[in-house]
């Protein structure tokens, strides 16, 4: 599949994350030597650029390697293929001791704030672990920054003794951004950070990502399936279908224009608090699964389940086509519209 | 639904207590409610609310100890099921009330083919022989929209992905043609498209079999799509319930009104920054003798640290909220409680 790059949204700007045909595969073994016979393929090609101070919200349901995507950017895998630059410095393919200096800058922020805190250690040393290993802090400097990194979160700064398990789940995922702002990162990952949280707390807590980054100039990966949070929080959104971005638009047009069939059926599968409206919501209900990624279809992946396939689908990958504005769907729904304008579309759809 | 139709399920003063080690918990307090034939009630509220408590409470099916059900009444087809033996008790379970449980994952036995799942509920209740059950298990499959079904009997769980083991824990539930449905968040571990599907799906049965559902979900986006009637809990407690629009257009607690404007839409005007409430649920070691809302409540008033607010009657019939100010708002216009 060519690349679907993500970020010509603003032009000028270079971009703090650029990420360039990134391939995941997990291999699959069986038999009695276990041998190699195939790979899940979890992502599969995937492009993208992230702007300085920026918010690419990454959705798609389960399975279709949006939280891969994410590990992977941050080098939590040795990746299969592709590449990552973080500010600059290239980090698929560099070794352990080259990539820790640079793991400072980039940050992940969990889904399961439970699971991801240690239930034996109190916040204090949980937050105060990232200063240990990366800045050399006098206990008094040490404790100064936990306290600051507390208050940002909203944490009272008394409860700096206490374990996990003290807290709800919204103060835990407190406890994991105040752990995660620690090293003062330019860019962080969250993955579903809000997707275990009852929703009176996860507004408290998409409002605290949002002040966050205003105040220290954050970058965000926000991944989600809640595609009416990444509405709120996101500038630009990638849509993932098995391993591979299928759409990526700026919020505005996404929401309000989707042109490729699955964030079409994506978006009118989600059903929306009012009774009136939603009488008059004619959904598109997708037929049948997602494929398995260790046996995706020939051609288009979303070709299976696509309402509006053609035959070319099932035979041919489609290409990606520019809609300018940063706006790129891969679908071949529009080759022969796109094939018609011939040269390509030079940004001036764009706001 | 007519209003007067006679309620199938009617709950009365419904009161569930967990004793633990840190003290009891007050999971449900004084929960009256009613279901009428055909019927959809939707109850939201947050974990912790007391809305899955409340329904396996009705089929008695909190392990007790720690769980002790201390007062009420649940009438369904003529007997108090919080007073029935336990053989009454089972032939009602799974039978005339049908259960679906939000994991479709843990609620199917690993270890067992699907097709045997399907046969239990109709081999113990409605004593159906091997080949019978079998046959009505492929039917059932057939009506949750489950391909091939016939070869299917013979799967494991693990062998069908998420969506399509929502529709077999379905096909279990409508197995003995229930005449009440709970269904205890039915799509929240499944995907917005696969979501859709299940809604559906439900949508067409409910035509088809025309039993009452009780549909518990914290999504207030799934419950205006396919509820009749919604039931809004708090801390244990029912704090609104009423006509599916007048809980959305005219929200009338506090907490129903802070709740729909938590939820960002993924249509229509996009707002600047979230509405949060702030603070957490409590946990009710007592029994409320206050508003439990009152904490984390804009509005909160003295009163509301004194009194315990009771559900009552709004204008509009069947549309009643427990809060305190709906008293001012009878003597103010109602642009002044809007705040």
């Amino acid at each position: 599949m060519a690349d679907i790059t993500a970020g010509n949204g603003r032009e000028g700007t270079v971009p703090l994350v650029k990420v360039r045909d990134l391939k995941m595969y997990f291999p699959i073994h069986a038999g009695l030597f276990r041998s190699h016979v195939g790979d899940v393929k979890a992502v599969d090609g995937v492009s993208f650029d992230i702007m300085p101070g920026e918010t690419l919200g990454l959705v798609g349901e389960s399975g279709c390697g949006k939280s891969t995507v994410g590990r992977a950017v941050l080098r939590l895998y040795d990746v299969t293929g592709g590449t990552i630059e973080i500010d600059g410095f290239e980090i698929a393919h560099v070794d352990r001791d080259s990539l820790r200096p640079k793991r400072p800058m980039m940050q992940m922020i969990f889904q399961d704030p439970q699971a991801s805190l240690n239930p034996r250690m109190t916040v204090a040393s949980i937050i105060g672990e990232p200063l240990d290993e990366h800045m050399k802090l006098s206990g008094e400097e040490r404790l100064a920054r936990i306290y600051e990194l507390m208050d940002w979160v909203g944490l009272n700064r008394e409860f700096a003794k206490r374990y996990p398990h003290e807290f709800s789940g919204g103060q835990r995922q407190r406890i994991g951004i105040a752990r995660a702002l620690a090293l003062n990162p330019k860019f962080i990952v969250c993955d579903e950070p809000i997707a275990a949280l009852d929703v009176s707390i996860q507004a408290q807590v998409v409002n605290l990502l949002e002040e966050l980054q205003d105040r220290l100039d954050l970058t965000y990966l926000f991944i989600s399936h809640d595609l009416s949070m990444v509405r709120h929080i996101a500038d630009r959104v990638a849509v993932m279908y098995l391993g591979r971005i299928v759409e990526v638009a700026s919020r505005e047009k996404l929401f309000a224009e989707p042109l490729h069939p699955y964030t079409q059926a994506l978006l009118s599968a989600v059903p929306e608090p009012d009774p009136e409206s939603e009488r008059h919501r004619k959904p598109i209900v997708l037929q049948g699964d997602v494929p398995s990624p260790a046996n995706p279809p020939k051609g288009c992946n979303f070709s299976t389940r696509c309402p509006k396939v053609m035959d070319i689908c099932k035979q041919q990958e489609p290409g990606v086509f520019d809609f300018g504005g940063g706006r790129q769907v891969a679908c071949h729904l529009y080759a022969e519209s796109m094939t018609k304008t011939a040269e390509p579309t030079g940004g001036d759809t764009g706001n | 639904m007519p209003d007067t139709a006679m309620p199938i399920l009617d709950v009365k003063g419904l009161k569930t207590v967990f004793r633990t080690r840190g003290g009891e918990v007050h999971a449900v307090n004084s929960v009256d409610f009613h279901l009428r034939p055909g019927e959809l009630l939707g109850v939201v509220g947050e974990s912790g609310s007391g809305k899955s408590v409340t329904m396996m409470s009705l089929l008695r099916l909190l392990p007790s100890p720690p769980a002790e059900m201390r007062n009420g009444t649940v009438m369904f087809d003529g007997q108090d099921l919080l007073k029935a033996s336990p053989a009454a008790l089972r032939a009602v379970r799974g039978s005339k009330i049908g259960f679906i449980f939000q994991d479709p994952m843990t609620s199917l036995n690993p270890v067992y083919t699907v097709g045997f799942q399907l046969a239990e509920p109709l081999r113990a209740h409605m004593g159906m022989s091997k080949s019978q059950a079998r046959q009505r298990a492929v039917e059932l499959l057939k009506l949750v929209g489950i391909p091939d079904a016939e070869r299917r009997l013979g799967d494991y769980p693990h062998q069908f992905s998420g969506g399509m083991r929502q529709r077999v824990m379905i096909a279990i539930a409508l197995a003995c043609d229930p005449k009440v449905l709970i269904a205890d968040e039915p799509t929240t571990a499944l995907d917005v498209t696969i979501q859709a599907q299940i809604i559906e799906l439900v949508k067409e049965l409910r035509q088809k079999l025309g039993m009452a559902i009780i549909w518990i979900t914290h999504d207030l986006g799934v419950i205006a799509g396919i509820a009749d009637r919604v039931m809004v809990m708090y801390a244990g407690e029912v704090v609104e319930e009423g006509p599916v629009d007048e809980i959305f257009r005219n929200p009338q607690h506090p907490y129903t009104r802070a709740l729909l404007k938590t939820v960002p839409a993924v249509r229509g005007p996009r707002e600047e920054r979230l509405q949060v409430i702030e603070g957490q649920p409590p946990i009710m070691h007592h029994a409320p003798a206050a508003c439990s809302f009152r904490n984390r409540c804009e509005f909160a008033f003295d009163r509301c640290a004194r009194e315990h607010p009771e559900l009552q009657a709004i204008d509009a019939p069947g549309h009643r909220a427990a809060c305190f100010l709906l008293d001012q708002a009878l003597t103010q216009t109602p642009e002044a409680v809007d705040g």
